[in-house]
């Protein structure tokens, strides 16, 4: 098989700051009509001047030392001149020569074991504002522009060619996206948190850029129809071209956009109106605001509640989770807090593709695992319960009443496991002679009469029992 | 017609009794009876209101009811701000920049906004897109630029300060062109916010006056931190008087040698008299000279290659009402809005900093730009100030140098002070042949008051005498 070579440009939005990388418009515009969060600065009107947001170039430190990169002792920012409607200015203020930082790395599970990623330097920048087409893109007779976006404070993470499969991207990119939660500088969940721009080749073959994937699923999803592509270019002879690809998410496929020699010339300088910063200088201050990162966590919760590897791993892949399950297993025993968290909830998730951030509280959960705990709820019951909060919301225990998932009461099932033994006396006398799988019948004709409320394992030992007797007295 | 009037002048009105409306609809009249198209807008209203506010005595402050006109570089809340140029035509920017603000607080009213060279790419307000300003010592003369609509406006009287924007020379150039006093202050003294920018290294907003001591009066009020301009420093300016005697004065061999003989004769004529008054002085070489006009010109067509990009019609400015896609749309918005010195800056200023040109151009110019500010600083460890001539010539006639290149050459000994980001001052030093010579002072970083002691004795000993 060819050899293949990632490396990938990510663009993280640091949306949970409370104000624009350049001046003081809010940053909580997901929500909010085109074109409200905006002033002078951010539309580039002329005279209005770039100042630079301290918050967010703490937040940039915060980062590079999260992911182990070596911050420069001087940084600058640089114009990048294109021209584009959304760009206000006619030129992206970005950083060039002297980023913030160069090097660090990010440990990832892969099918061989753990790797280092390794990242080749990271850097802030403004977003540009957002385009929108009626219909498509292609089709579209006019666009609209929202600066809302404009001025967003971005880090541009960008990793070396050694990530070798789309997998491999998309768990680097998970990891990322962990970790810049935790920092609580970043909220992936929301529109334009994270857009990658992918280099990818074959061994021997030039690179394609494909530029600009806006979602998660959808890297892993250009990564292997590039890389399709270039195999099958490869097949027939022909010389993969050094080019960068637009990915159309809807079709799944990659476009042709330009070739090298259409390669902007974006007339990089320094930006005039910025001076050099000196990061270094804020390490001190930054330091103490870092918080335990998924790593350290993920050993923690395994000596601190002795659950497994696999739970930690998964309970810490998400800050929201990781403090979820903490809250639980406050109350509820650590082990079965884990399960129900990291396997139950998580899948139940999964397959509504719901993401953490919509989970009902903590509180909820704990109220139903106690309901478990006691044996007044099956583990269906608690299942169905959990699912019903999923998808409709509600208290558990109104749930558990309105559909009646409570277990029943053990003398009303000794009562139904003696009516069933009166029945059923062809099962019964199968059984004493020695057909033991005449038990699940007479099980089943329990649950059936008690419409599913008795406890099947409970229903199973008091007929054991109550057979066990019919064949004392009848020998 | 030279008739230049002081801040003194207009509050011994007031203290005569006289109402701020009455003084200020004076003025008014004046920018309007002018025929040396000093103005691009009138802020008539804004400015009565203002002048009513005071008269209810509900305003005050050090330039309270002072009539003060603005270079049309520099944006004022609500009223148009064109910059010179047709593609700001109509543009009305929804913000007071800093310098605005303050002189505002401070009673100061703005009656207009007035002429200059198209985004201040010029040296004579020809390139302005609503015509030349005329210089009041000769109307076929031209009065200087970029900001000579404010040089004129003083030396005629039809407002008694004013702000200019000094990129390469554009507030002193006219200053000197128009026998009135022009400052460049120290880069990083006075806030840019607001300033529609040309080249944001190198320029600085400066007052213009008719004497050194209003000058420094604005220069004052305008000075100081501002937090939205990153490159503003934390200084202050306050004008102390100080005796000059004892400075120390070198005289810039190459930025005398070369000019014009009557440009020249003046110089010598003003320096000889300073001589007389017991103050010494030596002739110095500035080396780099011949390299300071083109570091320059690629700096500053650099950066406004880039600074003027936001001029796409888009959101503000000159529009098409057509359909087309978007970067047709740019290039004709463009090719119509802007005229041909910015055109011609902006295809320069792209080329310099393109791949394979960068280091060829920008870089060295910056290299330049760093043995500049070394050589002067050199000089100032043996110097207090450096004098020169602030033109290379007397005015010259409105459309007499047709040539780019003879007209870049203008601002041969203005363009190394704002490589450097040094104050300097031009004040009027004689006359000759009716027409006025400015003297340039060149001072050490945040040395404005030694340049405005020294100017002030210029004019109290040579341009009054």
């Amino acid at each position: 098989m060819e050899e293949v070579i990632i490396g990938l440009e990510v663009h993280v939005q640091l949306n949970l700051l409370k104000s624009k990388l350049f001046c003081q418009c809010p940053t909580d515009y997901h929500n909010s009509e085109p074109n409200t969060h905006v002033c002078p600065i951010c539309l580039g009107l002329p005279g209005a001047m770039p100042v630079i947001n301290r918050k967010a170039v703490e937040a940039g430190i915060a980062v590079a030392m999260a992911l182990n990169a070596e911050i420069q002792e001087k940084t600058l920012f640089y114009r990048k001149n294109y021209f584009y409607p959304d760009l206000p200015r006619g030129f992206q203020i970005s950083q060039y020569d002297f980023p913030l930082a160069y090097g660090g790395y990010v440990t990832i599970e892969t099918d061989s074991g753990e790797k280092k990623v390794t990242l080749k330097r990271i850097h802030m920048e403004e977003d540009p504002g957002r385009l929108t087409y009626p219909g498509t893109i292609d089709t579209a007779r006019y666009s609209l522009i929202d600066y809302n976006r404009s001025g967003m404070p971005l880090l541009e993470i960008v990793t070396e060619p050694v990530i070798s499969s789309p997998k491999e991207a998309r768990s680097f990119l998970n990891k990322l996206r962990t970790i810049l939660e935790y920092l609580g500088v970043f909220d992936g969940s929301l529109e334009g948190a994270m857009r990658v721009d992918a280099n990818i080749s074959l061994k021997g073959g030039a690179r394609a850029e494909v530029k600009n994937i806006s979602s998660y699923k959808g890297v892993e999803k250009a990564l292997s129809f590039e890389i399709t592509r270039q195999k099958n270019l490869l097949k027939r002879g022909i010389m993969v071209e050094m080019e960068t690809r637009h990915f159309d998410e809807a079709r799944g496929v990659t476009i042709s956009l330009r070739t090298k020699e259409e390669e902007q010339d974006y007339r990089y300088f320094p930006e005039p109106d910025l001076p050099p910063m000196e990061p270094r200088s804020l390490i001190p201050d930054v330091k103490d605001t870092i918080p335990e990162l998924p790593d350290a966590k993920r050993r923690r919760f395994m000596e601190e509640y002795g659950i497994s590897d696999y739970f930690a791993k998964v309970l810490t892949s998400e800050i929201r989770m990781a403090d979820y399950f903490e809250k639980v297993a406050k109350v509820i025993d650590p082990g079965l807090a884990a399960t129900w968290i990291a396997d139950i909830l998580k899948g139940e998730l999964n397959y509504r593709d719901m993401e953490f951030s919509e989970v009902f509280e903590a509180e909820k959960l704990i109220q139903v695992l106690k309901l478990l705990a006691v044996k007044k709820i099956t583990e269906k019951g608690a299942v169905k319960v959990i699912r019903v909060m999923l998808d409709e919301g509600g208290d558990p225990l109104k749930i558990v009443r309105r559909l009646d998932l409570m277990v029943m009461d053990l003398s009303e099932v000794e009562r139904l496991c003696d009516e069933v033994i009166e029945e059923n006396s062809q099962a019964v006398s199968d059984y004493i002679s020695g057909r033991k799988e005449a038990l699940n019948y007479l099980v089943g004709q329990v649950m059936k009469k008690s419409r599913g409320k008795a406890d099947p394992g409970e229903t199973n030992r008091i007929l054991i029992r109550k057979l066990k007797e019919r064949e004392k007295d009848s020998s | 017609m030279f008739n230049p009037i002081s801040v003194s002048e207009v509050r011994e009105r007031y203290s005569q009794g006289e109402s701020c409306y009455d003084v200020i609809s004076e003025f008014l009249e004046k920018i309007k009876d002018s025929r040396l198209n000093t103005f691009i807008s009138i802020s008539e209203n804004e400015a009565l209101a203002m002048a009513e506010k005071i008269d209810k005595g509900k305003l005050s402050g050090r330039l309270k009811g002072i009539p003060v006109s603005i270079k049309d570089a520099i944006s004022t809340r609500g009223i148009r701000t064109t910059c010179g140029s047709k593609i700001l035509e109509n543009y009305v920017p929804p913000f007071d920049a800093h310098v605005i603000e303050r002189i505002k607080a401070e009673g100061g009213i703005i009656i207009g906004k007035t002429n200059m060279d198209e985004f201040c790419m010029g040296t004579t307000t020809e390139t302005s897109y609503f015509g030349p300003s005329k210089n009041p010592w000769d109307e076929s003369r031209v009065p200087g630029g970029s900001s000579g609509g404010s040089a004129a406006s003083i030396a005629e009287g039809s407002s008694v300060l004013s702000l200019g924007s000094d990129t390469g020379g554009s507030v002193r150039c006219p200053a000197a062109f128009c026998g009135v006093v022009g400052i460049k202050p120290t880069y990083g003294l006075v806030s840019r916010y607001g300033l529609i920018p040309y080249a944001n290294s190198l320029e600085q907003i400066g007052p213009i006056a008719s004497n050194v001591k209003d000058a420094a009066l604005l220069l004052e009020i305008i000075a100081g931190k501002d937090y939205r301009d990153s490159t503003s420093v934390e200084k202050t300016f306050e004008f102390k008087l100080m005796d000059v005697s004892k400075v120390r004065i070198g005289i810039i061999r190459e930025m005398i040698e070369k000019v014009d003989e009557k440009v020249q004769k003046e110089t010598w004529r003003a320096i000889n008299k300073l001589e007389e008054l017991g103050m010494n002085y030596e002739e110095v070489s500035l080396p780099m000279m011949d390299y300071t006009l083109a570091a320059y010109y690629i700096l500053a067509m650099s950066e406004a290659s880039s600074n003027l990009s936001r001029y796409d019609g888009v959101r503000y400015g000159y529009h098409i009402e057509k359909e087309m896609n978007w970067n047709t749309y740019f290039s004709k918005v463009r090719a119509e809005g802007f005229g041909d010195e910015v055109k011609r800056r902006i295809l320069l200023g792209t080329y310099a900093l393109s791949a394979g040109y960068y280091g060829k151009y920008y870089l060295k110019a910056l290299r330049v730009r760093n043995l500049i500010i070394q050589a002067f600083n050199k000089l100032f460890e043996r110097y207090d100030v450096l004098l020169a001539p602030t033109m290379p010539t007397l005015p010259f006639r409105i459309g007499e140098i047709q040539d780019p290149l003879s007209m870049y050459l203008m601002d041969i000994n203005t363009v190394p002070v704002n490589l450097a980001g040094l104050p300097a001052v031009s004040v009027p030093a004689g006359l000759n042949n009716g027409l006025p010579v400015g003297l340039q002072i060149i001072g050490k970083p945040f040395d404005e008051n030694m340049i405005l002691n020294v100017a002030l004795k210029v004019e109290e000993e040579v341009w009054k005498r």
